[in-house]
């Protein structure tokens, strides 16, 4: 008996280059673009150095509403309706929508979405979660399962302080360490199929979980820099690329304290300098001379804000070529820290590419 | 002198409690309870009484006050009441100091609404 005639081989996959160039890291075939950008942001926010840049500034940090948190539900809301209306787009022409906050079970994501009609999934990392939503999104457009996402963080300084250290009401004290959350809400629609736009999305790298057992709710910048630090390293190592090949590692948020610790943790460690090439999300929101916030700003609102607002604008302007974006985030929860446990946390790596830049 | 006095004293104590949120891990919630519980225990050793009276407001406006007065509550009430007086004089004395501040937090509640 002849055995039977093998089957042929399937098909090569159809990839001019791998997908996949490392644990985490993905790299799309044909990048999706970021079409369009909305940002909202409170009165600080907007008097500080990227004021200028931001589309809407609150007057007062309630934006009409009763308590922080309808606000920073509200200018999620806001800043995705008018993402997708910039880009000239019905919400049925845009096939999911991925938001994140910093309030308990994602409240300010799933309250703003009620009223926008496209199917959503929440996401929570803390101030990664921007970053995250970016690289999911074009993981979905580039994948070839959704023609448009939209993609929305926010954070609230009042609400966040509630959230995770005391009530602003009770007037406590912030030491030194303590970040200043940024009011602020920023969306982006990402789009396939050739669509036109100033920034596409061309390599993201997933992050692990580090935890290094630091403890405290009012420094966690110094919690972020390895898990900052590792997944930098191993986008470089995974794309070939040198620091060199960035005109701005943006990392988001870890203050004026950790982005000096993380600067000697990479020389010391991994011989990468960033020097020169280096800023931070929640830093650059405000302007320490005049505005008391101590070590900086954080929330994922500054990473959303500085992208949608700063970014997005510059390379259309072909001011940037290529931005690394390190979202990074702190996964403790209120319980958690009153328990005795220790901050664990997350970085993830968006490549941020002005089309046709060498 | 009085004045003086009672600036000197309460500024101490106060500075005590800055420095343990500056060079601590502590919480102001934290800094808050040790600060009872601090007065509380000298005042059973008898030592707040007479900073209390050498110091006026110095010693009794810092939070430390309020221990020393739960404990004083309970050390009186023993003397006289027995044990049963311990857990009846806790609240004595400080008793008007909560009532006062659980009013007066309701009635600012009442009244303002915070801007952030």
């Amino acid at each position: 008996m002849t055995p039977p005639a093998q089957a042929a081989a399937p098909p090569a996959r159809p990839q001019a280059t791998p997908r996949r160039l490392g644990r985490g890291t993905l790299q799309f075939m044909e990048p999706p673009r970021i079409v369009s950008a909305f940002t909202v942001v409170g009165p600080m926010e907007g008097k500080g150095p990227m004021g200028g840049y931001m589309d809407t500034t609150l007057e007062d940090t309630f934006y009409g509403e009763r308590c922080w948190e309808r606000t920073e539900s509200k200018m999620l809301r806001e800043a995705v309706e008018q993402a997708i209306a910039r880009a000239g787009l019905a919400e049925a022409e845009v096939d999911v929508a991925l938001t994140t906050d910093l309030l308990n079970q994602c409240v300010g994501s799933s309250f703003a979405m009620r009223s926008v009609k496209v199917p959503h999934v929440g996401l929570f990392c803390a101030c990664a979660g921007f970053a995250s939503g970016l690289a999911l999104a074009a993981s979905l457009v580039d994948g070839g399962f959704a023609r448009r996402a939209v993609v929305g963080a926010s954070s609230h300084h009042d609400a966040a302080e509630r959230q995770y250290r005391f009530p602003t009401e009770l007037g406590v004290q912030r030491p030194p360490t303590a970040q200043w959350t940024v009011t602020g809400a920023g969306a982006v629609v990402v789009a396939g199929d050739g669509a036109q736009g100033p920034v596409q999305i061309t390599h993201a790298t997933l992050g692990q979980v580090w935890d290094m057992g630091l403890k405290d709710p009012y420094d966690m910048g110094s919690a972020m820099v390895p898990a900052a630090a590792d997944t930098l390293v191993r986008h470089l190592h995974d794309t070939g690329r040198g620091v060199e090949a960035f005109d701005w590692i943006l990392t988001g948020d870890l203050g004026r304290v950790g982005s000096r610790i993380l600067l000697d943790w990479l020389k010391e460690r991994h011989g990468v300098d960033i020097d020169g090439r280096h800023s931070d999300c929640g830093a650059m929101m405000y302007d320490p001379s005049r505005q008391d916030v101590h070590a900086g700003g954080s929330g994922l609102g500054a990473s959303a804000c500085v992208v949608a607002g700063y970014v997005f604008k510059a390379m259309a302007r072909g001011l940037l070529n290529r931005v690394l974006l390190i979202g990074t985030g702190s996964l403790h929860s209120p319980t958690t820290h009153f328990q005795g446990e220790s901050i664990p946390v997350v970085a993830h790596a968006v490549c941020l590419e002005r089309p046709g830049a060498r | 002198m009085q004045y003086l006095l009672a600036f000197l004293v309460g500024g101490l104590i106060c500075a005590v409690g800055q420095l343990v949120i500056d060079g601590t891990r502590l919480t102001a919630g934290h800094t808050m309870v040790l600060f009872v519980v601090a007065g509380a225990v000298l005042s059973g050793l008898g030592l707040y009484e007479p900073l209390v009276r050498w110091a006026g407001a110095g010693a009794f406006v810092p939070v430390s006050n309020f221990g020393h007065v739960l404990t004083k509550g309970v050390v009186d009430h023993l003397a006289r009441e027995g044990l049963w007086g311990a857990l009846s004089g806790v609240f004595e004395v400080a008793g008007a100091a909560l009532a006062a501040s659980i009013l007066l937090g309701f009635a600012m509640a009442v009244l303002f609404h915070p801007r952030g």
